[in-house]
Order: C-alpha cells, then sequence, then structure tokens
C-alpha cells in the first residue's frame, strides 16, 4: 500500500547497493509469478473456461446471488459498525488514560493473532446453543455479522490511532477557545482529520470481510441463507463445479482489488503519512500524549 | 468527543471498553474455562493422541518452510523496492498486497485449479510422481501464499526511515555491499524484520481456508492443526477441538506479546 511512497522515496541515491540488482529484481518477480500470479492466472482461466456467458450464468445462479448479497450486506453493516467503535477505542488508547491501557491495546490485535476456525469456535461457545447467557444466534445471518465485526476489529482502530497521535493539539485549543463545544470540535476538527484513516481501515474491513472463511464456518455455518460467498466456493469445489467457484471468486477478487484501490487513492491523497492512513498489518501504538 | 466532560468521557470508556470485552475478552475467556472445566487430561489426551501429535508436526513442518522462504524474500523485495528504483515498482508493490485483500477460499482455489488433475501443469506432474494437491507441498504452497506480505510490509518503512547515511559512510571506508548488508543494514532493521517474521509465523500456524481446499483435511496425514480444531468439532469431539484451538489460542497470545515487545524495541 505504499506504492506512491515507495516510489517517491526511492529516487535514485548512494546507498546499499546489493551486487547483481537485476538478478534480484528477476528472482522477485519469478517468486510472485509463480507463487501468487500463476495460481490467480489458472483461477481467471478457469472460469471463463465454458465462454463470457456461462460466467455469467453461474455468478448469477440464484443461490450465487444470495450469497453475494449476504457478503455484501453483512460486510457493509458490520464495518460502519467497526468504524464508530474503532474510532471511539483508538481515541480512548490515545487520549485517555485508564488503568490496564497497554494490555487493551495489545488485545486490539488478538483477530489478527488468533486463527480464525478458533475465533468461530470461541464465538459459537458464547453465542450458541450452550451460551451461558442464552442467546443463541449460531446458524443465523447475525452470527455472521459477529463474526467478522470480530475479525475486523483491528482494522479501524490500527488506521487512525497514529492520525490521533500526530494529530495538533492546538487546533482543538482554539477552536474551544472560539467558543466551540465539545461535539462541534468533534465534528469540525477531529473528524475530518481521522477522515483518511477511518476511510483507509473501512476499506481494508471491508476487503477482510468479503472473503473471510475460517470464522464464519462453524459459527454461521452453510445453511442456504447463511451461507456468506466463500462458504459458497467451497461447497461448489466440493460438488466438483469449479467452473463456478472461480466464477464467484473472480468477482470476490475484483471486489478485493477494488478495497485495494481505494487504500492506495487514500494513502496517496493523505500524503505525508507514510505510516497511518491504513495499515495493512497491525502496528501497536505504544506512544502516550502525556 | 468532548475531552473535557466527564460524563460523556465515562460514556465513551463503557461503550468503546464495553465492546472489546464483549466482542474479544468474553469468548477467550469462556474457551480457556470450557476447556479445562473437566481437568487438564481431556484435553491433553486429544492433543497427543496420534492425530493430535500428526497435526502439531505438520503445523509445524508448514512454518520451517514458509516462515524462512518468506523472510529472505521479504528482506530482498523491500531492499529492491526502497532502494532501487526500477520499473514496476509499484506494481510488484501492489502485488505484494494481494493476499491481504484475496479470500483464503478463492486462494485455495487457485492453487487446487492450477495443480490439479485438469491443471495447467498435467500430466507432467502426475508423470513426474510429484503430488501437489491433497498433500504436503500444495499446503506449503498456499502457507508461503497467505504469508508472503508481512515480512516486506514492515520491514518497508523501516528501511525508509534508516535513511542510507550509515550504508554511505561503510562503503566510504571500503565495505562491499554485503559487508554493509550483514553489518550495517540488517542490525539497522533486525526488529522490523522481526515483528514482521511473527506475523508470518502467526498467520502460517492459524491459515485453515487455503489450506483446507488444497489438503482434504485427511486426519493423521494432511491435517494442520486448525484442520484438526475443525474436524473434531465436526465430529462431535469438543475436548479435542478446545484442546487444540486453546494451543492455538496460547500461541495467538505469545503472538500478541511478542510483537508488543517488538514494537518497544523499534520504537527506542
Amino acid at each position: 500500500m505504499e506504492a506512491a511512497t515507495v516510489s517517491r522515496r526511492s529516487t535514485p541515491r548512494a546507498g546499499l547497493r546489493l551486487p547483481g540488482v537485476g538478478v534480484g529484481r528477476g528472482l522477485v518477480v519469478l517468486y510472485l509469478s509463480i507463487l501468487v500470479l500463476l495460481p490467480l492466472a489458472a483461477l481467471t482461466d478457469q472460469s471463463l473456461s465454458q465462454g463470457l456467458g456461462h460466467f455469467w450464468e453461474q455468478v448469477t445462479q440464484p443461490q450465487a446471488l444470495r450469497s453475494l448479497k449476504l457478503t455484501l450486506i453483512a460486510s457493509t453493516i458490520v464495518v460502519l459498525i467497526n468504524a464508530t467503535f474503532g474510532t471511539i477505542i483508538a481515541w480512548l488508547l490515545v487520549r485517555d488514560q485508564f488503568p490496564g491501557k497497554s494490555v487493551v491495546n495489545a488485545v486490539i490485535d488478538l483477530p489478527f493473532a488468533l486463527p480464525t476456525i478458533v475465533a468461530s469456535l470461541i464465538l459459537i461457545q458464547l453465542w450458541g446453543s450452550k451460551s451461558p447467557v442464552g442467546i443463541n444466534i449460531a446458524l443465523t445471518q447475525t452470527a455472521v455479522v459477529v463474526a467478522l465485526l470480530f475479525v475486523t476489529l483491528p482494522f479501524v482502530v490500527r488506521a487512525v490511532q497514529p492520525l490521533l497521535i500526530e494529530m495538533d493539539r492546538e487546533m482543538e485549543e482554539a477552536a474551544a477557545s472560539l467558543g466551540a463545544g465539545g461535539w462541534t470540535i468533534f465534528r469540525r476538527v477531529i473528524f475530518p482529520n481521522l477522515l483518511p484513516g477511518i476511510g483507509a481501515g473501512i476499506a481494508l474491513a471491508f476487503a477482510r470481510a468479503l472473503g473471510e472463511f475460517g470464522s464464519v464456518l462453524l459459527f454461521a455455518g452453510g445453511l442456504p441463507d447463511t451461507q456468506v460467498s466463500s462458504v459458497f466456493i467451497r461447497q461448489q469445489i466440493e460438488s466438483g463445479n469449479d467452473t463456478g467457484a472461480a466464477a464467484v471468486s473472480v468477482v470476490l477478487l475484483l471486489a478485493s482489488l477494488l478495497c485495494l484501490a481505494i487504500v492506495g487513492l487514500i494513502q496517496t491523497w493523505s500524503g505525508r503519512h507514510e505510516r497511518s492512513g491504513g495499515q495493512i498489518v497491525p502496528m501497536p501504538i505504544d506512544k502516550d500524549e502525556h | 468527543m468532548a475531552a473535557s466532560s466527564a460524563p460523556s468521557r465515562w460514556g465513551l470508556r463503557i461503550l468503546g471498553l464495553g465492546y472489546v470485552a464483549i466482542l474479544l475478552l468474553a469468548p477467550l475467556v469462556l474457551i480457556f474455562y470450557k476447556t479445562f472445566e473437566e481437568g487438564i487430561s481431556p484435553p491433553l489426551e486429544a492433543i497427543t493422541s496420534p492425530d493430535g501429535l500428526h497435526a502439531l508436526k505438520l503445523t509445524l513442518i508448514m512454518v520451517a518452510i514458509a516462515v524462512p522462504l518468506n523472510t529472505v524474500f521479504g528482506i530482498g523485495c523491500a531492499l529492491l523496492l526502497v532502494r532501487h528504483r526500477m520499473r514496476g515498482s509499484a506494481i510488484i508493490d501492489a502485488i505484494i498486497n494481494l493476499p491481504f485483500a484475496i479470500s483464503p477460499v478463492v486462494i485455495g482455489l487457485s492453487l487446487f485449479l492450477l495443480y490439479g488433475t485438469t491443471g495447467w501443469f498435467e500430466p507432467g506432474l502426475s508423470e513426474a510422481g510429484i503430488k501437489v494437491l491433497f498433500s504436503v507441498p500444495g499446503m506449503v504452497l498456499a502457507s508461503i501464499f497467505v504469508s508472503l506480505p508481512f515480512v516486506v510490509r514492515e520491514t518497508v518503512p523501516v528501511l525508509q526511515e534508516i535513511g542510507t547515511e550509515q550504508e554511505q559512510a561503510a562503503q566510504t571506508l571500503g565495505a562491499n555491499a554485503w559487508q554493509t548488508f550483514w553489518r550495517v543494514t540488517l542490525p539497522a532493521i533486525r526488529w522490523g524484520v522481526a515483528y514482521g517474521v511473527v506475523l508470518t509465523t502467526a498467520r502460517v500456524l492459524g491459515e485453515f481456508g487455503a489450506v483446507s481446499v488444497v489438503s482434504g483435511s485427511i486426519s493423521g496425514q494432511t491435517q494442520t492443526l486448525p484442520l484438526f480444531v475443525a474436524k473434531q468439532y465436526e465430529n462431535f469431539n469438543l475436548p479435542g477441538a478446545f484442546g487444540a484451538s486453546v494451543l492455538l489460542a496460547l500461541l495467538a497470545l505469545s503472538t500478541l506479546l511478542a510483537m508488543n515487545f517488538l514494537k518497544r524495541k523499534e520504537d527506542a
């Protein structure tokens, strides 16, 4: 996601030059081609193997459409909820002081570290038929939403946190001295500054939610009305419909690429923030403001 | 977000921390409780069963192959991206991010189609007696794919931050490129690289979707720990599923500790 920064920053200058840059570049391209591009090419090839008409038929067959629709709607709900709570949590971690803050800060990355199938299993224990609090949402569409909330929580938090740390508090003080209240300061001063981070976090969380598989699998199951697209693809593979599975995969792939492109655009726009505005990978921030 | 007023501050605390507690912590605590409800022996027996031990061993094999490969690639690729402007840098950069955005199932399916019976390498592969799908090589390929970006992504910003002055100084003093790399560059980026390695390891340990498509999840043969969890759960062997889950959860918690430790080192 640092395409812009990389190309701008890497203008030729002296520094470490490994021998055989050409060889190095060749190896990098080879590694990526064999491991990443070749499989994706095979996927695209298979999806179109029986023509565009068949591709379209596979993508628009009722159950495929139903799963795509559920995936899109659930992902949208999830990123909106996590954008809100993610911003609140980031604010607490940067601006507030409370005991156990560093623990909370570390725990935010739990969904990145915990295997998705384990996430599914632990969610079904808490919110399933043996729920100790008596709430059973397993095998429903709500379970899809909860599972996706779990796995995408860190994205907005980690994208907003560095922006809040860098933010100049003088602006807020100026607004306050001019008589702005808390809500006005948030809406007119803080929020616009955080927007690139929130936007990038949303796009990354959305990409993750679109493709999520493990955490949904046991908790929401593969019933016709709880089947997200990744689970649908899995079932198509098992029933031998490779072309159908590949066609829906290509649709998911394109949607993910769109999300990545949006993150790239946001980062280009917000420019100078090199380590902020949507880390794809977790970056815990421990810096205290005081 | 009125920083000044106490009621709204408390409101935000309850909202934010309550959300984390209910969404993340409650299920985690519950699984530890449920696993050890009847003592330590049922989960322990499940993990030390032949299938459990085999799954553990296979998971470690995945880590032992995928992590070093992606680490070497990651450092080399980050050096090329940051220190050598070349045509196509932006494209390479974009391709590296792909595994983050693609569904694990789609990654698994891509490998399945490439190496499967109707794939591009057939019948060559079978004639050569090489079995990729439903065996370890396919699972290794899946693990490498899903964990490929981490070391690059963590190393690039660190390389940019340290700049080139020290490297230039070393070279002025007569160090060759390899000496400069081993004595100057690598020590300077080591915490960033280590952070990437931790994330790579966590991802390989926990990968489920991609590996499940290419492995066939045959007990005692092509089952990693996450696949073992799913299989045990589907077979209603809850102590087995819980035991393996808790083991993976402990590994995840160690990952968090390692991340925290490395981040402090890096910031220091």
